[in-house]
């Protein structure tokens, strides 16, 4: 008799389709599956996890240096001379300033470095010093160390962002030059410069030539006091090595220097790529070494406006720009919300207008927010012709798209508190405005508050619409009113993220972290009111 | 100066509600019992007439006058605007206004200052009419609703009545949303068509309305209407929503079905807030991430494998709005997976599935009505997100499907198109108008087509 289904195995036991050596390696396969799943599964939550972290670690990295700008300290010559304290508003306190540090140099004599050094400092330092003498007259009548902001290619240059810093080390040989200033040749005792400078670049001709152009490192030889940038280089006699150079900063003599005594500095990263030149490089490195730079906490960036000058801007414009624009929103936005959601909860009769209704709003929170900048732009602006830029246009813009977020979350949050509350209310004689107002909307209240922040966290990150009703315009000022015009946090994110400056790159990360600061604040008092008041019935 | 008129109103109302409640508690002689409304009540009923009809008046002018003004200045100023078009005239006005009321003046002539002081005068007349007005309102209210308070009087009906108007008033702002999108949309986009012929926005495959005016053989004024050919905007904004959806789909939809089915209660706690956060971070932020991060990497590594990565490339803006997309996808999916009765995993295992087996013969098919309205919802999100792809998608309309290369999208061109001055009567940004109604109509239809495949196939267990 032939078994099909069961036939008998080595130690004499029945073998089953169910256990036999193919099933065993089925369940195999299937536990295998079964893992490769799971571990899919694991590996989406990951790499979201993965994603929060680069964004957040990209913001902040970039933010960190835009918290602090470098200041340069400058003797700064307030006599009667320079300023007439009885026409304070008169003196061009930028040449004031600009003397001070020119006065550092004595040496810089031609008109392009002169303008150079003065590229220095902030443009903005006449108007600090002009606000500071206002602020304390006492300052008149002497020198005065002052700290002035730097202009923002020096200030990332100290930060290490704009080019390589660069690498010091001693010149194992003697130097001999022959001028102290101008161009000049040098003499080096052997010809292992030459080598080093194939290697950074240099284009080498056919006569054994080797020629620095700004394509390739610089190199810079600091001895006997000043600075030498080599040009070129050519194989001397006797195994020495002779470079042409321009001297940067004059050299006390023309002595030779000897091994060990002269260094040699390399910026590898090539003159022409980067935003800052050989000369200003030395410049600050002297004045740092001086001690006159210090890097101080940037209230700058935290309490001005915008600006052109990336070392000037600031976001507290944008940042009073949001908080009005949020004030119109929430004052709109959540009688309006609250109320529609009370009526449709509590006393809307089920017809077909409520049911229009319904669908409308819950359609509403998914039409994109840009089709609600088209409708401001339309109505509010062009039907209306409520001024442009301003926070109460964009109030009520963020609330028409806020307010189906709040109705729903309070449709949700009334939908939870039990019947039994609006009868026994209804039971002891209360009428049903009474019952509602009274006793079922204190008890929704947390969960109304929860969906209302929420709801505003969207709309202060919300930016599209804004930019429909031109809130995308360049406003230095402050603004002072609802009218004002202004920009917002968003906004001014997005603004910066497109200018060309690289120091605006440090400030848009520095705004998105502290727009996303602002929006971990109200999500957090949102959970903190959802534990402590949330009510399960 | 209205703004003293509202604040005068909200104290005779708070002063309305006083005399109203000592009224009715002086009606009864202090028996309240015997009063049918609370004296509250009657206090609220007074206030409502003192102060109501005033307060929506002052709305009605306020809605009212600034149209009215300019019409009176443009009728009286007509032989010097005569020459102008409506862009100058509405900037005339506007710069008339602020020499009058204060604010931002373009530049001023003699004429101006004349509409200006013309400006003045009449917006002092308005104002004390409005004054006039409200406070005979205020009054005659007053007095009305002060001779009804009675013992009998049914004050509450009346408060309550009125409060109810206003909840429904306050539910159909969100119809009137609605229909001032719609009507707004519409009337734009019909305008613009009547300069640009609808077949050759939706056909035309040519796209570049900056150059609007200066297509060669055009007349001066004259639109060029081959310039307007929306093609290139949707392919763009088709192929970046289905980069981000290739994303987001998978990540989204496997994060859910982890995070229902096999995660640890820890495990849980941790990845829930890790993806709410994702959510919420604003889309300027993912648009500063794609700009500055991802697309400078995906060109470096198109660079090294020997491919020319467009620096603004559909791949980078595609993969961040995939990324944005992604908490979106799993917390629907997980609403909708967590919706499948528990009866059924249990009758799977008790068969002898595995739990990989259980989601994938049973739940997922039982989800996937769900399942596909979430994707459908997440497709909609996708084509109307505007910041990432304005930050970092392009702004040239390729018509391509390359995903390296530079690609437009729908709301990419709606931005360019209407940040920064220009009139607004021009097909430029009128045809934003258009792309805008295209797009309300694709999302919407995504909408409502989502909730009928929920609402169609959903299978009802209980």
């Amino acid at each position: 008799m032939t078994d099909a289904i069961a036939s008998f195995g080595a130690g004499g036991r029945p073998v089953s389709i169910h256990t036999d050596d193919a099933a065993k390696a089925r369940l195999k396969g299937r536990y295998r599956a079964e893992a490769w799943f799971k571990w899919l599964g694991a590996g989406a939550v990951a790499l979201a996890g993965f994603f929060l972290v680069l964004l957040l670690s990209t913001v902040v990295t970039q933010a960190i240096p835009a918290l602090r700008l470098n200041y340069l300290t400058l003797p700064i010559d307030l006599s009667a001379a320079k300023v007439d304290p009885a026409k304070l508003d008169e003196v061009n306190y930028d040449s004031i300033a600009q003397e001070a540090l020119a006065a550092k140099f004595p040496d810089v004599t031609r008109r392009q470095d002169k303008r150079l050094l003065r590229g220095l400092i902030s443009t903005g330092t006449g108007v600090f010093l002009r606000k500071d003498i206002a602020a304390d007259p006492g300052m008149l009548g002497g020198t005065v160390d002052y700290a002035v902001p730097l202009d923002d290619f020096a200030d990332l240059y100290l930060k290490g962002l704009l080019a390589d810093v660069g690498s010091d080390e001693a010149i194992s040989t003697s130097v001999t030059p022959s001028g102290t200033s101008g161009d000049i040749d040098l003499t080096f005792g052997d010809n292992g410069m030459l080598a080093l400078a194939r290697g950074h670049g240099a284009t080498e001709a056919e006569n054994g030539m080797l020629t620095l152009t700004s394509g390739a490192s610089s190199l810079l030889v600091v001895f006997n006091g000043g600075t030498v940038k080599l040009t070129a280089l050519s194989p001397g006699a006797n195994g020495t090595a002779i470079a042409k150079g321009t001297v940067i900063e004059a050299l006390d003599s023309t002595a030779p220097a000897a091994s060990g005594q002269a260094s040699l500095r390399v910026i590898d990263t090539p003159e022409a790529s980067r935003k800052i030149s050989d000369k200003e490089i030395v410049w600050l490195d002297t004045l740092k070494s001086a001690g006159l730079i210090e890097s101080r906490f940037n209230s700058i960036f935290f309490f001005t406006g915008a600006s052109r000058e990336p070392e000037l801007a600031g976001v507290w414009g944008a940042v009073v720009g949001s908080f009005l624009t949020m004030i119109v929103t929430l004052a709109i936005a959540f009688p309006i919300g609250v109320s529609a959601a009370i009526y449709l909860e509590e006393f809307a009769p089920k017809n077909r207008l409520t049911t229009i209704i319904e669908v409308n709003i819950n359609n509403l929170a998914a039409v994109p927010s840009i089709v609600f900048g088209l409708l401001g732009l339309a109505v509010f602006l062009n039907f209306f012709g409520l001024p442009r830029s301003a926070p109460v246009v964009g109030g009520m813009v963020l609330a028409l798209m806020t307010l189906p977020i709040i109705i729903i979350a309070s449709r949700a949050s009334l939908r939870a508190v039990p019947p039994s509350i609006r009868e026994a209310a209804l039971g002891i004689g209360a009428s049903k405005v009474q019952t509602v107002f009274h006793h079922v909307l204190p008890l929704a209240m947390p969960g109304i508050m929860t969906g209302t922040i929420l709801g505003m966290a969207h709309a202060l990150g919300e930016t599209a619409p804004l930019l429909m009703i031109g809130m995308v315009a360049f406003i230095v000022d402050i603004p002072g009113g609802f009218t004002d015009p202004a920009t917002i946090l968003p906004v001014q994110i997005f603004m910066w993220a497109d200018f060309p400056e690289a120091g605006f790159q440090q400030k848009t990360s520095a705004a998105i972290l502290i727009l996303l600061l602002f929006l971990v604040i109200m999500n957090a008092i949102a959970v903190i009111l959802r534990r402590r008041f949330e009510r399960r019935w | 100066m209205v703004g003293y008129l509202v604040v005068l109103l909200l104290v005779l109302a708070a002063a309305a509600y006083w005399i109203g409640r000592t009224r009715a508690v002086a009606s009864v002689n202090g028996d309240v019992a015997r009063l049918h409304s609370l004296p509250g009540q009657h206090g609220m009923f007074l206030a409502l007439f003192a102060a109501g009809p005033a307060l929506l008046a002052i709305v009605l002018w306020s809605m009212v006058t600034p149209g009215i003004e300019a019409s009176i200045i443009t009728d009286r100023f007509s032989a010097e605007l005569s020459g102008m078009g409506v862009p100058q005239v509405e900037a005339f006005i506007r710069d008339a206004r602020a020499m009058a009321f204060g604010g931002l003046v373009g530049f001023a002539d003699p004429t101006k200052e004349a509409a200006a002081a013309v400006y003045k005068s009449i917006h002092a007349t308005s104002t004390w009419i409005i004054w006039a007005v409200a406070l005979l309102l205020s009054a005659s209210g007053f007095y009305w609703a002060y001779s009804r308070i009675a013992q009998a009087y049914r004050a509450r009906h009346v408060v309550e009545r009125v409060l109810r108007a206003f909840l429904i008033a306050c539910s159909v702002v969100a119809i009137l949303t609605t229909i001032g999108i719609v009507l707004s949309l519409i009337f734009e986009s019909l305008r613009f068509f009547q300069q640009v012929p609808f077949y050759k926005f939706l056909f035309g495959t040519h796209w570049s309305p900056q150059s609007a005016f200066t297509g060669a053989g055009t007349e001066a004024g004259a639109v060029n209407q081959d310039i307007f050919g929306a093609v290139p905007l949707f392919a763009g904004t088709l192929l970046i929503t289905f980069i981000a959806m290739l994303v987001a789909a998978p990540i989204g939809l496997m994060a859910a079905i982890y995070l229902s089915d096999y995660a640890s209660k820890s495990v849980r706690a941790v990845a829930k807030p890790v993806l709410e956060i994702l959510a919420g971070i604003p889309t300027v932020v993912y648009g500063f991430f794609a700009a500055l991060t991802v697309a400078p990497y995906f060109r470096g590594i198109g660079e090294s494998l020997g491919l020319s990565v467009a620096s603004e490339s559909a791949l980078a803006a595609g993969v961040v709005m995939g990324i944005m997309i992604i908490p979106f996808v799993s917390s629907l999916s997980d609403d909708v997976i967590n919706a499948v009765p528990q009866s059924l995993r249990d009758g799977s295992a008790g068969l002898g599935a595995t739990k990989s087996e259980t989601i994938r013969k049973v739940i997922l098919p039982a989800a996937l009505p769900g399942i596909v309205s979430a994707m459908l919802l997440a497709v909609s999100r996708a084509i109307g997100e505007t910041m990432i792809v304005v930050m970092a998608a392009g702004l040239a309309a390729n018509l391509t499907a390359n995903p390296l290369e530079a690609v437009t999208t729908v709301t990419v061109q709606i931005v360019t198109l209407l940040v920064g001055d220009q009139e607004f009567d021009s097909a430029k940004t009128l045809a934003a108008f258009a792309l805008g109604l295209v797009l309300f109509c694709i999302t919407l239809t995504l909408n409502i087509v989502a909730l009928r495949v929920v609402q169609k196939y959903r299978e009802q267990y209980d």
